[in-house]
């Protein structure tokens, strides 16, 4: 507004009054809805133009990796449900492969199909939700509303099989929870069914509207040079064109017994993020469909008595398991090595990553977690910086981060 | 590369610094001073074999009973080779600090302000070295072992009215006019 009217009194001629203009300090959040969470960014501005973007963080500080310090390996896994809240179950996931590598675990087949569907469907659910607010910032309502629809029927999946709707706890480490059955995972495939054709109305909706494509090309762009540089992962970095993708590059679970493909984008800009966010939703869902496939039958908890919890119904009618039931929750599993281990994950946001240092108790003597988040939300003063206010907006979205993982 | 043919590599160029190699799971750790770390680091860059392009993590560890308490780790990967390796730099308790990694990384740059919130450790040539996470008048180093799970004893946080009081004059929270 105020780039307007200096112009417009610069075409008037010298004797007409001027508007002194000056740079202007604008706090964006914590409370600002489009910042998705509670993040702060004080704006420096000229006009419409940010000259300068200051992020601050930490209004979401719990300290999980203090109080980590102070749990065993089991109790753990709610407090990284809590990281990223969006997609809860890959971040448990993520914690679970880690703590396994550590205690080296062979997790059995069904144990791992079912996880590698679930985190697909997380993944699906997070980039819902990301598609959905992404449009609402930009001005597409309709998306909104069509996104959440598909993401309750996730949901709703996701409560018959944990229990829980968003905060699941469902895996646990040497295996899941419970197993699934015929029923759940035929409503499941049947949802794979319909999902392509709900994305393609999406993109009906997105795809060729003027103001969509006005708002996210060539807005926010980051070289793939840059973007390695700053650490960068998950579709963000493959919209630069980088195909780095852990899920390919060191396989977990049964990423390497499935057909799929790494989706990368060209220019680096936000428009090329949403098209790689786009795609990867087709390759979770050929994933899901492939895996129910191939599901084979047998137990979902790996056999190794000295780190994981016996199951509940010879805890309640067997003395042995209920002592070692008793000893693993109150003091943890004893028998842990030491040693330390760090072991990503691909989350929808990008690389979660869990260095664990174990020095032999229960309880993990340091546990740092590598959020994605975090790094992204450094890397957005280089994406603001020189464009407009309203690109910010797009930025944020872009990015896709939650606070409660840039935080932790 | 295997990962350890690269901590041989690291072994031959810089015999002085390297100090331990350690192998757990496939994974290899090397402790290294923290004197020379922008050098160790800068080759591992450039080296066209080992191309580690990715800071992958950075963070802090604290072992209170050690001689050099702390250590900065981090957890490398090349995008091109597809392997990974984690360095290890010792820091001694009387003098914790080390050499910024941010020319050759970016994205070190908020994990090392992380670092110096939660282990009062300082990087030398930092562009912008400030608490991150906690408030920026917070006293002590949260992720010490020597800190309490629940904070110092007595600590109190400051009443709402208190904390209102003291910004109302507060210009860094109101537009600048």
């Amino acid at each position: 507004m105020m780039e307007d009217m200096k112009s417009g009194l610069d075409n008037k001629t010298d004797d007409a009054p001027r508007i002194a203009t000056k740079e202007l300090t604008l706090s964006m959040g914590p409370q600002h809805p489009a910042t998705h969470g509670v993040l702060r960014l004080v704006l420096d501005l000229d006009g419409e133009t940010v000259v300068k973007c200051t992020p601050y963080v930490g209004y979401l500080h719990r300290g999980v990796e203090k109080l980590s310090e102070y749990r065993n390996y089991f109790q753990i896994i709610p407090l990284t449900d809590r990281l990223d809240y969006i997609s809860s179950m890959a971040g448990n996931i993520g914690y679970c492969v880690a703590v396994e590598k550590l205690f080296d675990i062979q997790l059995p087949e069904r144990a791992q199909y079912i996880r590698t569907i679930a985190a697909e469907m997380a993944r699906i659910t997070n980039h819902l939700l990301w598609l959905a607010t992404h449009a609402l910032d930009i001005g597409a309502m309709t998306v909104f509303l069509y996104c959440f629809r598909e993401r309750e029927v996730i949901l709703d999946l996701f409560e018959r099989m944990s229990g829980a709707r968003l905060t699941v706890s469902y895996p646990r480490i040497g295996g899941v929870k419970n197993n699934v059955d015929a029923k759940w995972l035929d409503d499941l495939y049947r949802f794979t069914d319909e999902f392509p054709m709900r994305l393609e109305q999406y993109e009906t909706l997105i795809d060729k509207n003027r103001i969509w494509l006005r708002r996210t090309k060539g807005i926010g762009i980051i070289s793939a040079e840059d973007a390695i540089n700053w650490g960068i992962s998950g579709p963000t970095l493959r919209g630069s064109g980088v195909p780095y993708d852990i899920r390919r590059y060191m396989p977990y679970g049964v990423y390497d017994k499935v057909k799929w493909e790494v989706p990368v984008g060209k220019n680096g800009d936000v428009y090329d993020r949403y098209r790689v966010r786009m795609e990867e939703f087709r390759q979770s869902n050929s994933i899901i469909r492939q895996c129910i496939k191939q599901i084979p039958d047998g137990p979902v908890m790996a056999d190794a008595p000295k780190f994981i919890l016996p199951a509940k119904d010879k805890v309640l009618s067997d003395m042995e398991h209920l002592i070692r039931q008793f000893v693993l929750i109150t003091k943890g599993p004893q028998s842990a090595p030491e040693g330390e281990i760090y072991v990503a994950t691909e989350v929808p946001k990008g690389e979660l990553g869990f260095y664990i240092i174990s020095d032999g108790t229960g309880k993990p003597y340091r546990m740092r977690v590598r959020a994605p988040s975090f790094v992204h939300v450094a890397v957005l003063p280089k994406l603001c910086e020189g464009g407009f206010v309203a690109d910010v907006i797009a930025n944020i979205g872009t990015i896709d981060i939650v606070l409660g993982e840039c935080d932790r | 590369m295997e990962p350890l043919e690269i901590a041989e590599l690291l072994k031959e160029k810089f015999p002085i610094e390297v100090q331990d190699v350690t192998n757990f799971r496939d994974q290899v750790s090397v402790s290294v001073k923290r004197d020379r770390i922008s050098d160790i680091c800068r080759y591992l860059i450039d080296d066209p074999d080992i191309s580690m392009d990715f800071l992958s993590d950075l963070c802090g560890v604290d072992y209170p009973e050690r001689r050099l308490r702390f250590e900065v780790v981090y957890n490398l990967c090349s995008l091109k080779y597809k392997h990974r390796i984690r360095i290890k730099a010792l820091i001694p308790e009387d003098d914790p600090s080390i050499d910024s990694v941010v020319p050759l990384w970016s994205g070190a740059n908020w994990h090392e302000r992380e670092a110096c919130d939660m282990f009062g450790i300082v990087f030398n040539g930092h562009p912008d070295l400030r608490r991150i996470l906690m408030p920026e008048d917070w006293e002590g180093y949260p992720l010490r072992k020597d800190y309490p799970l629940r904070g110092p004893e007595g600590f109190e946080y400051r009443k709402y009215e208190e904390l209102k009081e003291l910004h109302t004059h507060d210009d860094e929270w109101t537009i600048k006019s």
